[in-house]
C-alpha cells in the first residue's frame, strides 16, 4: 500500500468522521469546528489529485472564510454554553431513513457504472495555465463567468450590508 | 485507476458526505447547523467535480473552475444567510425554525 492510498484513506476517514460529528454534535460551536476540520481534509483530497490552487483556495476560502464567518454569528446568536435539546425520536429516524435510502441508491448506481479512465495526457495545473484559461476568451476561456462571479459577489457583499443593517 | 486509488472509492467518500449534509439538514432545528450541513453539501459536491475531471477528463480543466466558481458562490450564499440569520435574530431573537414561522414585514 502506497503512501497516497494510505493518505487517501485517511483523509476519508476523517471527513466522514467529522462530518457526522458536525451534524449531530449537540453543542454548536464544536459543531462549527468539526465542520472546518472536516473541509480542511477536504483540501487535503484536493492536494492529492494534484490540484494545488484549488487546494489552497479551498483552506483560504472555505476553512478560513466561511468558517470563520459562521462561528462569528454563532457568537453573535448564542451563549457558547448554549445545548441543544435532543430532536424527537420520529424525526431523527425519518431524517435517517431519507438519507440511508439516498445513499444506498447512490453508492449502487456508481458501482453498477463503468467508469472508463481517460488515458489523455494529463494537463499542467500550475498558476500559469489556471490565469491564462480563467481570463482566456476563446476555447477553454472562462472570462464570462468570471466576470460574472464578480459581479455576483458584489451584489452578495452590498446585499448582506444592506440587510444586516440597523434600522433607525 | 490512478494513483492506486479506483474512482469509486472518490466517488463513494462524496456520497455518504452528500447524505451525511442531507440528514444534519432534515434533523436540526438551528438556522446555522442548517447552513452548516449545506456547506457539507456543496463541498462534497465540489469533489465529484475535481474527481471527474482528474480520472476521465484529465486532459482540461473543467471541473476544476467549476468547483472553483462553486466555491465563491457558496461564499456569497454564506454572507447573505448570515446577514439574513442576524436580523431574524434581532427581530425575533431565536434562530430555531420552529419559532419563525411567519413572513409578515
Amino acid at each position: 500500500m502506497g503512501a497516497n492510498v494510505f493518505m487517501f484513506y485517511l483523509f476519508s476517514a476523517t471527513i466522514l468522521f467529522f462530518a457526522l460529528l458536525a451534524v449531530t454534535s449537540r453543542r454548536i460551536l464544536r459543531a462549527a469546528v468539526f465542520l472546518l476540520f472536516a473541509l480542511v481534509a477536504t483540501s487535503g483530497l484536493y492536494f492529492l489529485l494534484q490540484y494545488q490552487f484549488l487546494a489552497g483556495v479551498q483552506l483560504a476560502l472555505y476553512a478560513g472564510g466561511i468558517v470563520v464567518l459562521i462561528i462569528f454569528s454563532i457568537l453573535l446568536t448564542h451563549h457558547i454554553s448554549h445545548k441543544f435539546e435532543r430532536p424527537p425520536v420520529m424525526k431523527l429516524f425519518s431524517g435517517l431513513l431519507v438519507a440511508a435510502i439516498g445513499a444506498a441508491v447512490t453508492v449502487f448506481s456508481i458501482a453498477d457504472y463503468p467508469f472508463k479512465a481517460s488515458a489523455a495526457l494529463p494537463i499542467d495545473t500550475d498558476m500559469r495555465v489556471i490565469g491564462l484559461q480563467l481570463m482566456g476568451t476563446g476555447k477553454n476561456g472562462y472570462a464570462l463567468p468570471f466576470e460574472v462571479i464578480s459581479i455576483l459577489l458584489l451584489a452578495a457583499m452590498i446585499g448582506a450590508i444592506v440587510i444586516a443593517k440597523k434600522k433607525n | 485507476m490512478i494513483y492506486g486509488i479506483p474512482i469509486t472509492h472518490f466517488l463513494i467518500v462524496s456520497t455518504l458526505m452528500f447524505f451525511i449534509g442531507i440528514y444534519g439538514f432534515l434533523t436540526r432545528r438551528n438556522l446555522i447547523t442548517m447552513l452548516m450541513s449545506i456547506e457539507l453539501i456543496l463541498n462534497s459536491v465540489n469533489i465529484n467535480f475535481v474527481v471527474f475531471n482528474r480520472y476521465l477528463y484529465p486532459d482540461q480543466l473543467q471541473g476544476h473552475f467549476f468547483a472553483l466558481f462553486i466555491i465563491a458562490i457558496a461564499a456569497a450564499e454564506a454572507s447573505v444567510a448570515i446577514a439574513l440569520i442576524i436580523n431574524i435574530y434581532r427581530r425575533y431573537t431565536s434562530i430555531e425554525v420552529d419559532n419563525v414561522n411567519e413572513l409578515k414585514h
